[in-house]
């Protein structure tokens, strides 16, 4: 798509051009036209505005409900039910970090693996690459609560068999992910010009040279930026990690390969609706962290299409 | 980087300009080959593995209950003492789910995507955009307890008159799901639109037709085998949403329930439920979790095949 | 030079391509290296227990091993005590496939359960930890303090043909209290307090009508629907009646003995029947071969008043105290 962003900008012009002639010839006719084109924007800006104020009433009234504890100790300490008061995220954010950590570690070389060879080497033409093809484009549209069983069927138990572990919890996200880290990829690589990767395979360098220091290179911005957000969706996700175990209660560090964990947003789910009140704004300080970690990572994202965004 | 061109300069100079092949087998690319294939193909291995972990125990399901009961019967009681197997009232607790957040999502996202591509300057593209990533970005948990907590309440002290029953609310739940779809809705007709050629436009404009006829007669329709695309994955990933619609929507009863005032359950919602329950983990109450989850799988597979067909059109036209 | 370089990346990549593939692999070494290290941590302090307890199960006992489990790793740093909440069918499923070392239950085991157990050569002994009830809640307005079980049954049994607040058996209420409807809140199927209830109040788990409005989960979400419907009646966990007493009004239940309003005392004295129950962690006599599971069950009864009054739940009497506290002699083999 951001290939071809040359065009639309020319066009734009070129549109603008057109239509302070057309208006200069037409005008009192138009009057009734702008009118209606007015209200048009106006409703436009209004359905923005609504999509922005949804979530800045979130925001708000998450703060009004759990700012009180929005302290580092929130951060720090470990969950306790003794004590709703002073207990913190501690090992759910850490388990979140496990998670994601593996998410990432799984996803770049996996993901972007698939997108070069579905964009550089696959030929359209077999049917095997087209099943590839529209099995990924399937994948990314398959229910989270899905991959959970999956997850419980394959890797916690079955053939993997991890148990019940933020490894397992990891890989279950990382699959559920991946399609859509395999799509952005595709796009970046996509978006770079095939007259780069022709010029560098007309000096002789070989597919994989070309692909190493042509393509990615160019393409990372792009990929990156597909990357930190699915990171940020995996980041909330919660109902597949149900299945998979991430519903423990541990006031020690886990390890990734053996206890239990727990993640943010399942720790959230769990607060959210027990007996105490205590928990519930425990509940709502634990959403304003999310966010907070969401937002930071969806901020990186923009800074970096930005900073890094090229036109060829 | 210079002295690296220069090699392979000098690797091809060396070999001669006679010989089209590779001077060496050059394993290394072919390893290279290998894993990148490998990758491609851990999907299809993931869409078997989801096959074979919900296929068995559905085959078990439907060895116990038949598939007239299971598709005939309007009653979904499996746990209750006489239990019944009608799968229609959290078929159509996703149904509501799905109707209401594209009737929230689709006039919103669409005006929203009209404007980012054919009004909005450059400079407010790039607040909206990402703030709209953001916005796709919000943890459902978050947003599941923000429409159970506040949405909720607060419609029902706006609309009094209205039967409002319980805590739960199958039609908050489907608003807030369509607040979660709007950027999907955004982004996918709003890529559709600007890849509607300038030429078009321009054609439109020296006709006389106004921004607004350009946009509405022109671009929309247009555009309009990637809108219908939009409204498809929009509608999948609500019929796949669970938290949000477990936290507001609730357990729901065992009857098919249309009115939105009242909880009910969505079939995402009973497999969350029902797996961290109480229940025995085996029989066939147990194996109503995997018979759901294959319905799902196939219900969002298809919805997703339709989408791609609409995509591919407006990729075929204009690309 | 260049061609190391070339093959460094190449390894990389390999490298990258292995790990993502065989973490199962990794699995064990990491897991060894840890213990290793713990062992060796706690060998420094002498005397004290190592290892590790995992619990899983009821939403229910959940919060009550929870609050064990603290208790419990503040005086043994040692012992890595986890506690899942997957529910008591969940719970027990993976108890039975040896996957955890304790399961918290809200019920006793049931007999397809134990079966599996038994499949699997999974030996395991149970301990009650607390006292539970339900208490059948209903709005601070309405004048009704008291129904017998027979009552209840009427109005919650799979057909009923109670609509209204009249078409009870056996109460005398004003007219325009008795053309009211009633509006029925309870748990959803998945749950351990539905099963509980229907099966103390109509005599078969299961046994309810269907059209009751249901909550889920969220238990706390029917106190606040019940708060404000003076027509409504649900029933809850006794935990959370005791956090909104001042906003509904738990009904007095009799059995045959008069009435007996749902309060700790009566849970706790066992006169609050047939809504009253126990709480149970089941072990696994493997992981009770172990001595820190072992001393954990016993810091969990010898701890059980205090553990429950922290977590807000209802204590177990001298005499259960007594009981289980034999049991875990039992278990320790003293």
């Amino acid at each position: 798509m951001t290939g071809d962003a040359m065009v639309p900008r020319r066009a734009a012009d070129a549109v603008a051009v057109a239509r302070a002639a057309t208006l200069q010839s037409l005008t009192g006719s138009q009057r009734r036209g702008r009118l209606v084109s007015g209200i048009f924007v106006i409703l436009m800006l209004s359905g923005v505005a609504l999509a922005i104020a949804g979530l800045v009433a979130l925001i708000v009234f998450m703060f009004a409900e759990g700012g009180g504890r929005m302290t580092w100790s929130l951060l720090t300490n470990p969950p306790s039910t003794i004590s709703p008061g002073t207990a913190g995220y501690r090992t759910a954010i850490l388990g979140t970090l496990y998670v994601i950590g593996g998410v990432v570690f799984m996803i770049v070389p996996v993901g972007v693996g698939a997108a070069v060879y579905l964009e550089e080497y696959a030929d359209k033409d077999r049917w095997w690459n087209r099943l590839i093809e529209l099995n990924i484009q399937n994948l990314a549209g398959v229910p989270s609560i899905v991959f959970g069983i999956l997850g419980l069927a394959f890797i916690v138990r079955g053939p993997i068999g991890l148990g019940f572990v933020a490894a397992a919890g990891s890989i279950t996200v990382g699959l559920l992910v991946l399609p859509t880290v395999i799509l952005a990829s595709r796009e970046a690589i996509r978006a770079v010009p095939s007259s780069i990767s022709d010029g560098a395979l007309a000096l002789g360098a070989t597919r994989w040279q070309t692909i190493r220091m042509q393509v990615l290179p160019a393409a990372t911005p792009g990929i990156l930026t597909g990357v930190i957000l699915s990171v940020a969706r995996a980041i909330g996700e919660a109902a597949p990690l149900l299945l998979v175990g991430a519903v423990t209660f541990v006031t020690f560090n886990p390890r990734f390969f053996s206890d239990g964990y727990s993640t943010l947003p399942v720790m959230i789910y769990q607060y959210s609706n027990r007996p105490q009140e205590e928990f519930r704004i425990l509940a709502a300080a634990g959403v304003i962290v999310m966010l907070i970690l969401v937002l930071a990572l969806n901020s990186f994202a923009v800074w970096l299409r930005d900073r890094f965004e090229r036109r060829w | 980087m210079a002295s690296e061109d220069q090699r392979i300069v000098t690797t091809t100079s060396a070999e001669g300009h006679w010989s089209l092949s590779a001077s060496s087998p050059r394993y290394g690319e072919k390893a290279v080959l290998v894993f990148f294939w490998l990758c491609a193909v851990l999907s299809v291995a993931v869409t078997t593995a989801i096959v074979f972990s919900l296929l068995p125990p559905t085959i078990g399901f439907f060895r116990e209950v038949s598939f007239s009961e299971f598709f005939g019967e309007t009653v979904w009681a499996p746990a209750f003492a006489t239990p019944s197997f009608g799968v229609w009232p959290i078929v159509v607790g996703s149904g509501i789910v799905v109707v209401i957040a594209t009737m929230v999502a689709v006039p919103v996202g669409l005006l929203t995507a009209i404007y980012l591509s054919e009004y909005a300057p450059n400079r407010i593209r790039r607040v909206v955009k990402p703030a709209l990533e953001v916005l796709e970005g919000i943890p459902t948990v978050a947003l599941g307890l923000f429409a159970f907590w506040f949405i909720r309440p607060t419609i029902e002290t706006l609309t009094p008159f209205l039967p409002w029953q319980g805590p739960f609310s199958i039609g908050v739940a489907g608003l807030a799901v369509g607040l979660l779809v709007v950027p999907l809705i955004v982004s996918v007709s709003d890529d559709a639109m600007r890849a509607v050629p300038a030429a078009l436009r321009e054609g439109a404009y020296a006709l006389g037709a106004s921004k607004l006829e350009v946009s509405l007669r022109v671009v929309v329709p247009a555009a309009i085998s990637g809108i219908v695309a939009a409204m498809v994955l929009a509608g999948s990933r609500a019929v796949g949403e669970t938290m949000v619609v477990w936290l507001a929507a609730g357990a729901g009863n065992p009857t098919v329930n249309f009115d939105l005032t009242k909880g009910a359950q969505t079939m995402t919602a009973f497999i969350a439920g029902r797996s961290t329950g109480d229940i025995p983990a085996e029989g066939v109450v147990y194996d109503t979790i995997f018979a759901v989850g294959s319905l799902l799988f196939f219900a969002t597979l298809i919805l997703n095949m339709i989408a791609m067909r609409f995509v591919r059109r407006f990729r075929e036209v204009y690309d | 030079m260049k061609k190391s370089l070339r093959s460094a990346a190449l390894l990389a990549v390999l490298a990258l391509a292995l790990a993502a593939c065989g973490s199962g692999d990794d699995a064990g070494g990491s897991d060894d290296d840890a213990s290793d290290t713990a062992a060796t941590d706690d060998s420094s302090n002498g005397g004290e227990l190592t290892g590790e307890v995992r619990l899983d199960g009821s939403s229910t006992v959940g919060p009550l091993s929870e609050v064990a489990a603290e208790l419990y790793m503040e005086a043994q740093p040692g012992v890595r005590v986890t506690v899942a909440i997957s529910g008591t069918g969940g719970g027990f499923q993976k108890f039975c496939e040896g996957e955890t070392d304790a399961n918290n239950s809200s019920r006793p085991i049931k007999d397809d359960e134990a079966a599996i157990c038994e499949e699997n050569g999974i030996a395991y002994d149970f301990i009650q930890v607390a006292n539970d009830a339900l208490s059948v809640v209903v709005s601070q307005d309405l004048p009704i303090d008291c129904l017998t079980v027979d009552q209840i049954s009427q109005i919650w049994v799979n057909e009923s043909t109670v609509d209204t607040w009249g078409d009870i058996d056996g109460l005398d209420l004003p007219d325009d209290l008795a053309g009211q409807p009633i509006n029925l809140y309870g748990p959803g199927s998945d749950s351990g307090t539905f099963d509980y209830f229907t099966e103390e109040i109509n005599g078969e788990s299961g046994n309810i009508r269907i059209d009751y409005n249901d909550i889920g989960e969220d238990d706390l979400a029917a106190v606040n629907a019940i708060s404000g419907d003076p027509y409504a009646m649900g029933y809850i966990p006794f935990s959370y009646y005791q956090e909104s007493v001042d906003v509904v009004k738990a009904l007095a239940i009799d059995d045959g003995n008069g009435c007996v309003e749902s309060t700790p005392e009566n849970v706790e004295g066992g006169t609050y029947t047939p809504l009253g129950r126990g709480l149970f962690v089941y072990f696994s006599d493997t992981a009770l071969a172990r001595p820190e599971t072992v001393d954990f069950a016993d810091f969990y009864i010898e701890n059980a008043p205090q553990i429950a009054e922290l977590a807000e739940y209802v204590p177990m009497t001298p005499e259960q105290l007594e009981e289980q506290a034999a049991k875990i002699d039992l278990l320790a083999g003293r």
